[in-house]
């Protein structure tokens, strides 16, 4: 349980939120030219990180809009919340 | 040599206050090369070390295990076993653990309190309803017994559950898988452990693994915290934490880590006499030997390797058991805990090898490993002997997320995720 800082609306609950999986996965341009594997790899694998984590998230029950942030996975503590687009900050 | 567990043996033991029970495991520290090593000491990776010693012939391995054995996913879940799941290779895979368990307290000389009490899968809707029908057809096209029971039926079999046609969710029916039911989860990684030990596996507790060492494309060894050691094959067993094996060899698999809760009550007079799971409303419940109600909730769903669990899904799924059994409303839940389950995309499980030779991956079991332990073992450890897989575990390879011959069971998985 933990409270997310959304870019937009400020602190609220985390059960007002949706999750969106792993950040920063760029959809290839031309997918008809990829092998099945690296189709694969863009569709199934994931880093599924123990440590810190880039994700995104959806702020569902409040503004709506998608944002990005990055968490420890292994504490589930917040260490940035950023717009999409923005690069993390180190 | 171990000595036999029996009445016999009880009485003698008796006699000295029970302090000069043998052992069940040694304690042995890592020798500097092995076989076979298996990372995780569940009951999966127990299991599978049981099997490749005994019908493989694999006599120099070790279990390594970073806690101590159990300690993980086995002493967290909710003991449910069943094999009602849809589709011909998940049929087989968990039939052929559920025939294994019915023979295991005997097999292992260990007391697995295997209880075949019947599960039922409750449907609330009229998509429930021809689902689970769907289901009831496959599985019995597969020899696997599984009848559909009307809500007259399921008042009768199950009293307590709440038949009304005024609540939010109603029950219009269920199935029965009679075969199924529950087993002590502590005593079946105990009783692997104790059976590989007596064919000489080791054991190796408070040992975690550091780094896989590779030899170009094949595996060398293992960085431990108790040293290197040197192999050629290495299974990995470490449910939740398989990512982060994987990642130290340098390979991704198609998983997510999540917590999944449960969360027994306190003890109460026998009340419930089977094991209730409902897809739908997202609750079911067990009673324990002891007494206590055993409930199980769902995941959450981001990535957490927390092993705790956020309150609102425990508070959705009492909901739904207040709903599902007013008469459990004044009951005081008396512990809470969460494991980290690494879940696939299509909720099946992966025994399977990898693009690193002898590098060997049992995961993915997600939010029901522990039915399938016995044949997760046996499986895994023919695919380790033999380097390719069993017939039984063909399907559930890691190819299988290229070739898109994926086995969809979110709706037997029971768990929503």
């Amino acid at each position: 349980m933990f409270l997310i800082k959304c870019p937009f609306c400020g602190e609220r609950d985390h059960s007002e939120f949706s999750y969106g999986g792993e950040a920063h996965l760029v959809r290839p341009k031309q997918p008809t030219e990829l092998s099945d594997d690296q189709w694969a790899e863009y569709l199934f694998m994931r880093k599924n990180i123990k440590g810190l984590q880039y994700e995104r998230w959806n702020h569902l029950h409040g503004c709506r809009r998608w944002f990005n942030m990055a968490r420890d996975t292994s504490n589930d503590k917040i260490h940035s919340v950023y717009k999409i687009g923005e690069k993390p900050s180190k | 040599m171990k000595k036999k567990y029996s009445i016999f043996a009880l009485i003698k033991n008796s006699l000295s206050y029970h302090e000069n029970w043998q052992k069940a495991w040694r304690n042995p520290e890592p020798k500097s090369k092995y076989d076979a090593v298996i990372i995780g000491g569940g009951g999966h990776g127990l299991a599978s070390a049981y099997y490749l010693a005994k019908e493989h012939n694999f006599k120099n391995i070790a279990v390594l295990e970073k806690g101590w054995i159990g300690g993980g996913n086995t002493g967290r879940n909710t003991t449910i076993i069943r094999s009602n799941y849809l589709w011909d290779a998940s049929a087989g895979l968990y039939d052929h653990a559920l025939k294994i368990w019915e023979n295991l307290s005997q097999e292992l000389n260990y007391n697995v309190m295997f209880s075949q009490r019947g599960v039922m899968n409750l449907a609330h809707n009229q998509h429930d309803v021809r689902e689970l029908k769907r289901r009831t057809h496959a599985n019995r096209l597969n020899g696997i017994d599984c009848e559909w029971l009307n809500v007259e039926q399921v008042k009768k079999f199950c009293p307590i559950i709440n038949c009304s046609p005024n609540i939010r969710y109603p029950v219009m029916g269920s199935t029965l898988q009679r075969r199924a039911g529950t087993a002590r989860h502590d005593a079946v990684a105990w009783g692997y452990a104790r059976g590989a030990d007596a064919m000489g596996v080791d054991i190796i507790q408070n040992c975690e693994v550091k780094g896989i060492k590779r030899n170009g494309d094949s595996v060398e060894g293992i960085e431990t915290t108790k040293g290197f050691i040197r192999t050629k094959k290495i299974g990995v067993v470490a449910a939740g934490h398989s990512s982060v094996i994987a990642n130290m060899a340098g390979i991704r698999l198609p998983l997510e880590s999540k917590p999944l809760q449960a969360l027994v009550s306190e003890p109460i007079k026998p009340i419930i006499d089977t094991v209730v799971m409902s897809n739908a409303v997202h609750a079911y419940v067990s009673q324990s030997d002891k007494g206590e109600l055993v409930i199980g909730a769902g995941t959450d769903a981001y990535i957490s390797y927390t092993q705790k669990g956020t309150h609102e899904i425990i508070e959705g799924t009492l909901k739904a058991i207040l709903e599902l059994y007013p008469i459990f409303s004044r009951l005081r839940m008396l512990r809470q805990w969460g494991g980290v389950v690494d879940i696939c995309p299509d909720a099946s499980p992966l025994i399977s090898k990898t693009s690193i030779k002898g590098l060997y991956f049992n995961c993915g079991w997600g939010t029901g490993g522990f039915k399938a332990t016995p044949g997760s073992g046996h499986l895994f450890a023919h695919t380790i002997a033999k380097d390719e897989p069993h017939a039984l575990n063909a399907s559930f390879n890691i190819n299988r997320f290229v070739s898109g011959d994926l086995v969809d069971e979110h709706g037997a998985a029971a768990v929503a995720h």
